[in-house]
């Protein structure tokens, strides 16, 4: 049944210049083209972007949400990266 | 790594439901909960592809080149509107054709008030702003829903659907400002669709079987009885207004609650239409039975060229 379903794509949109794409949805295509085109129809009837990616959602890799712990843990004990971290002398406004 | 036991995962999955974080595709959830999810979003895909039939009835006699190009563009949104809970379904581990085919075969509903026919112009009026009214009503809760790819979906709806309810109301408006066949054609439609409108937000609180379950997990933030209440105090002053009557002889304003009281709906007449027997199931689902089979040639073309065009390019 589904070997003929059309593939499933990731829809990507860049709202306006000097934004970045971000993730909006997804939608079934053949192809590359017919992905644009239908990304196109479905994500920008009220001109929601500039510019539209479109992904095979197969070639997607994901971090596993049950990992989530072990995977950012590195970063939660580092606390030194953020600049809250250090102590300025009375007098320093602004650094 | 830690083995953790059903018990624990449930556990841990309500205290987030609780704290209102949302749940993802790959985090772990309860079966019910997925079970549920597939049977609520796609019921709502389903209502949002099937109610563009009554609608598309009448774009070819729409009055004016200007509300044919508007119908058409609502049309158009509900369209996208499937498009997007489909993705939302399919997150869940369903394929998109399963879910089309378990509509096709009757396994799933969609909305009954899509299965009343539009007998005049009237009607575009009565369904944009009554049934996109309650359904706004549904959807602006479930923007707040616990599973993000749904509250996502939702949230795009919404902005989508703030012109579907003014155009109806527009298209009533205009006929009631005209002649006394033009006003009696929209009281006629409202007559006919008001009961139905009310019917969209299912039985009431005591009958409704999965009410206490869909609110624990957050994929339902008030219950029927509560959205019916908003939706008939915000719909009878828009009535008023413009000079229509709601076909309910017990309709009145109630001081004391602050809402209206309003009569009893017609549950035998609900319970039919949804188990099959509206005036229109049936032409409704053979619509959508030959869409897809007569479609079939084209979704198979499209696959072949894309595999020879492939080929070509390596
Ligand atoms: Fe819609
Ligand atoms: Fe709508």
């Amino acid at each position: 049944m589904s070997s003929n379903e059309w593939p499933l794509w990731e829809v990507f949109i860049r709202s306006k210049q000097g934004l970045n794409h971000k993730h909006v949805g997804s939608l079934r295509a053949p192809d590359a083209a017919m992905a644009l085109q239908n990304a196109r129809d479905v994500y920008t009837r009220r001109s929601e972007g500039v510019s539209i990616w479109v992904m095979q959602s197969a070639l997607i890799t994901a971090s596993d949400p049950k990992e989530s712990g072990p995977m950012f843990e590195p970063a939660d004990s580092k606390v030194y990266r953020h600049p809250t971290f250090y102590d300025l002398p009375d007098g320093i406004e602004h650094m | 790594m830690e083995t953790r036991t059903i018990e624990q995962l449930s556990e841990n999955f309500q205290q987030k439901i609780d704290a209102d974080i949302k749940i993802e595709p790959n985090d772990w959830m309860p079966d019910n909960y997925r079970k549920a999810l597939i049977r609520q979003i796609s019921q709502h895909a389903h209502s949002e592809i099937v109610g563009m039939l009554p609608e598309g009835n009448w774009i070819t006699r729409a009055p004016s080149l200007r509300r044919k190009a508007v119908l058409l563009a609502k049309v158009q949104d509900e369209a996208g509107h499937g498009l997007y809970l489909y993705s939302a379904t399919e997150t869940l581990g369903i394929s998109r054709e399963e879910t089309i085919d378990d509509l096709h075969e009757g396994k799933v509903k969609y909305s009954s008030i899509f299965n009343y026919p539009t007998l005049t112009w009237a009607d575009m009026g009565a369904v944009g702003w009554l049934v996109d009214g309650a359904a706004i009503m549904n959807q602006v809760a479930l923007c707040r829903t616990s599973y993000g790819p749904y509250a996502r979906a939702m949230v795009k709806i919404c902005k989508e659907e703030s012109f579907h309810q003014r155009q109806g109301y527009e298209i009533m408006t205009s006929l009631m400002n005209g002649t006394e066949v033009q006003k009696a054609m929209a009281q006629d439609a409202l007559n006919r669709f008001w009961w139905p409108a009310l019917m969209m937000f299912g039985p009431s609180d005591a009958e409704s079987k999965h009410t206490e379950q869909s609110m624990r997990w957050r994929i339902k933030r008030y219950t029927n009885d509560e959205l019916r209440q908003s939706f008939v105090d915000a719909t009878v002053p828009q009535a008023e207004l413009i000079g229509l009557t709601i076909p309910d002889p017990k309709l009145r304003w109630n001081e004391e609650r602050g809402h209206y009281d309003f009569g009893d709906i017609d549950w035998d007449e609900f319970w039919q239409v949804v188990g099959g027997n509206g005036p229109c199931n049936k032409e409704r689902i053979e619509a959508r039975v030959k869409a897809k089979e007569e479609g079939a040639w084209v979704r198979e073309a499209a696959l072949a060229f894309a595999s020879k065009s492939k080929s070509r390019q390596n």
